[in-house]
């Protein structure tokens, strides 16, 4: 549990982390808001609900469940969570600006933050590095490892999709942020991963497919894993939509880089808090 | 050197418990003893070398001090963003150990030929850089990595490589060591070629000075400069490319040096290495070595483009 309180309610904590991070696309001109908004509530659940183990106010407390989050670029989301439960203060100040470590691509000088990445595949083989850490040491907490569909193309993701089971890795659990949408086309047109999910089950992992906006159906999958002694890791495929939230921004591969103008701001805002 | 550095390992890996082996699929007649006094702190990753440096980076962020043992290229060059972004952005103790510097691999052709190595680690901030010059260096670097945290690389002959000290070295203070005496020059050597250059024309009869410099990074430059003020010529020998090697590190550090005023005035630097080429074709180390570690010529290199 967060220590200092209760969790904020994960729907609630989602909308603050929507609406933050199109303030910091739009005063900041960032750019991701699109796989930012897939993955939202996926961060929602995870902190916003007691699976998650963290305290907000020791970031490096050793009984911490380990969340690696390899989509290194859709940091606003990251961050914005991480600031929400209270894990830093003064994103929206200085996000990207000089002598700032809220770096565009996500950095682990904020709290909360297990490792940098940004650049695409390195966040899993870690993941199982510390997996099998846990193991050997005979650790209760759990990893967790946020992965896109798109950065799926990269071999080092594989090499540790082959590792992870032969090693028993039961105490990982990878999440794949699945838009259907990588940074220059669609994933069935650039690399089709079809079936991913038939993928994982020939690599002999454990595999549930969720719908990734939907919190109950995230927590219990979650919780599932989270409450579950198992011997092959799992991977929860989560279909997403990029931009989920924002009607103009869902599905549409142009807001993986466009920050929102003022009147885009005003539009989006709206949407966002008639949800 | 292998068994130096390995057989070192495990001895301290009987009472430091933080010590993890991981291993590339390779090892075989050298890992054995380690694999079986230490099974829950060995790993084999298999062929899968991005792979294998990002699990190091977990397990060392748990606590352990995890050296990765491969051949050349593999934990190095296959694995080079893992390296610089995970292990050394994140200063995780991962120490890369390479065995078949250079030609050690001479026979088995361009893949295992392990040139360019001492130039992509030392680039990375970061990372510590040793080329042990014979077994009695290798057990010394076995000691220093497993002594400090943070990443390292060590690059490691093969086997059946002859002592050219006489017994026991110390690392600790990261210096360069003294071989031989001599009045003309001095003579700077990295790696397993330095037993070849006890043997060069320019150390009989003392000549030149016979230095080791087992830590390319960080470089010894306090006796960089004492050599440097003593003689008007140094020579650098490495088993490696010229750029960005050994000799490069030497002459950047010179010319740093001079361009503040810790330095009197520039010697006379001539550098041994490999000329921008690969060697296509297969030989002993000692024949490839004669072949392609050679000074550079008058007239210049002449890159093969």
């Amino acid at each position: 549990m967060a220590a200092g309180g209760k969790r904020m309610n994960s729907v609630e904590l989602s909308r603050r982390v929507r609406v933050e991070c199109l303030h910091l696309c739009n005063r900041y001109k960032a750019s991701h808001i699109g796989g930012a908004y897939s993955v939202t509530d996926i961060l929602a659940v995870l902190y916003g609900t007691p699976i998650l183990r963290f305290r907000s106010n020791e970031p490096t407390w050793s009984g911490r469940d380990r969340l690696f989050y390899s989509k290194g670029h859709a940091c606003t989301s990251l961050y914005a969570t991480l600031e929400a439960v209270g894990f830093s203060k003064g994103l929206f100040g200085t996000f990207t600006q000089d002598g700032s470590f809220w770096t565009s691509h996500v950095n682990h000088l904020v709290p909360g933050v297990e490792i940098s990445t940004g650049s695409l595949g390195h966040a899993l083989p870690v993941a199982a590095g510390t997996a099998l850490a846990g193991k050997r040491l005979n650790k209760n907490w759990k990893v967790y490892c946020i992965v896109s569909d798109g950065e799926l193309d990269e071999g080092s993701n594989w090499e540790a999709i082959l590792f992870s089971p032969h090693h028993q890795l039961g105490n990982l659990c990878v999440i794949v942020d699945s838009n259907q949408i990588q940074s220059f086309g669609r994933v069935e047109d650039v690399m089709g991963l079809d079936s991913l999910e038939a993928k994982f089950l020939a690599f002999r992992w454990n595999v549930f497919r969720v719908d990734g906006h939907n919190h109950g159906k995230l927590a219990d999958v979650l919780s599932m894993f989270r409450n579950s002694l198992l011997l092959a890791p799992t991977v929860i495929i989560a279909d997403t939509v990029k931009g989920k939230g924002v009607s103009f921004m869902e599905n549409n591969l142009a807001w993986h880089y466009k920050s929102p103008n003022d009147q885009e701001l005003i539009a989006a805002l709206a949407e966002l808090e008639r949800e | 050197m292998r068994n130096a550095f390995i057989n070192t390992l495990t001895d301290i890996a009987k009472t430091d418990e933080k010590i993890f082996l991981i291993c590339g699929d390779l090892g075989y007649s050298v890992l054995e003893p380690f694999r079986d006094s230490f099974p829950d702190r060995f790993l084999n990753a298999g062929i899968a070398e991005q792979n294998m440096l990002g699990v190091a980076t977990g397990l060392s962020r748990e606590g352990y001090n995890v050296f990765v043992y491969s051949i050349g290229n593999f934990p190095t060059l296959r694995a080079m963003e893992q390296i610089r972004y995970d292990v050394c952005y994140h200063q995780a103790s991962v120490k890369i150990v390479a065995v078949g510097a250079g030609y050690a691999y001479g026979p088995l052709g361009t893949s295992h030929h392990t040139t360019e190595d001492l130039a992509m680690m030392r680039v990375l901030p970061n990372m510590t850089v040793i080329a042990p010059g014979d077994p009695w260096e290798a057990a010394a670097a076995a000691k220093w990595l497993a002594g400090n945290r943070g990443p390292g690389y060590v690059r490691l002959n093969k086997t059946g490589e002859a002592n050219v000290h006489e017994s026991a070295v110390s690392f600790d203070d990261q210096k360069a060591i003294k071989i031989r005496p001599g009045r003309l020059g001095a003579l700077l050597c990295t790696g397993a070629i330095l037993d070849s250059a006890t043997r060069h024309e320019m150390i009989a009869n003392g000549k030149y000075e016979l230095y080791s410099f087992p830590f390319v990074k960080p470089l010894d430059t306090v006796l960089l400069r004492e050599v440097a003020e003593k003689y008007e010529h140094l020579v650098t020998i490495e088993e490696h490319q010229l750029a960005g090697g050994f000799g490069s590190a030497i002459v950047e550090a010179l010319s740093d040096m001079y361009s503040v005023g810790k330095l009197s005035r520039m010697p006379r630097v001539t550098r041994h290495g490999i000329h921008d080429s690969f060697f296509c074709f297969a030989g002993s180390q000692e024949y490839i070595r004669r072949l392609a570690v050679k000074p550079i010529p008058p007239e210049g290199i002449k890159s093969a483009t």
